[in-house]
């Protein structure tokens, strides 16, 4: 009785597998990450506008500075905002 | 000792076309006085804010990229400060990795203009463009 119990699948369940996290900035080489190109830092922020933590996008420590460093730059400048909503 | 530096400021929308390439030339010549040589100029035109500033919306954007001494940074940014046509200003030192990048974005820019429609067949080598790198790996 007790093997009805047992809940059995067609297909094997994904089990999830851990993916590897790199730094996209050694991966290709950039070398220097640019405050004018609003539209790629966005990427580096969550809809709030707040810069992306490192153990989210896997960037170095070396890069992250910059990151946060053109960040910073392009809101003064008001290529993006210190403050949004819904961003994305 | 001479550094390259690269500034942009945002002057207000209020003013007349004229008035706007008055502003600007007025700054050139502050450079070109100040020691310093322009080695590149580049006009952004009007543009949205992310958010306002002294409540204005838009604003028009300029950018000189030149080398002088340091000393002269100082000079400028009090005369940014003095001139309120000027909404806002970022002036930053430009080190080897951001001087290459700033020589392939002008090469770039001027590339499309000679050959507009044989650019759009070819695709742009791989590993060129920051962005289409990491197109890639976002897909």
């Amino acid at each position: 009785m007790a093997d009805n119990n047992e809940i059995r699948y067609l297909t094997p369940i994904a089990i999830e597998t851990k993916k590897e996290k790199y730094c996209r900035f050694q991966k290709y080489g950039i070398k220097y990450i640019d405050y004018k190109d609003a539209d790629y830092l966005l990427r580096l922020v969550n809809e709030q506008g707040k810069i992306l933590p490192r153990r989210i996008t896997g960037t170095s420590l070396k890069y992250q500075r910059k990151v946060g460093q053109a960040i910073k730059r392009a809101r003064h400048l008001a290529l993006m905002p210190y403050v949004a909503d819904m961003l994305k | 000792m001479t550094n390259r530096y690269e500034t942009v400021f945002i002057l207000t929308p209020v003013l007349s076309e004229d008035q706007t390439k008055e502003a600007v030339k007025k700054f050139k010549d502050l450079i070109k006085k100040g020691s310093g040589k322009v080695h590149h100029e580049e006009s952004w035109g009007m543009r949205k804010l992310a958010y306002p500033i002294q409540k204005k919306s838009s604003g028009f954007y300029h950018l000189f990229e030149f080398e002088s001494e340091a000393t002269f940074v100082d000079k400028l940014e009090t005369e940014y400060r003095r001139d309120e046509r000027v909404l806002r200003f970022l002036t930053v030192k430009m080190d080897k990795h951001h001087q290459e990048f700033a020589h392939r974005r002008r090469n770039k820019m001027a590339e499309p203009k000679d050959n507009a429609s044989e650019a759009a067949d070819q695709r742009p080598a791989p590993r060129r463009r920051k962005e289409e790198n990491v197109e890639q790996r976002n897909d």
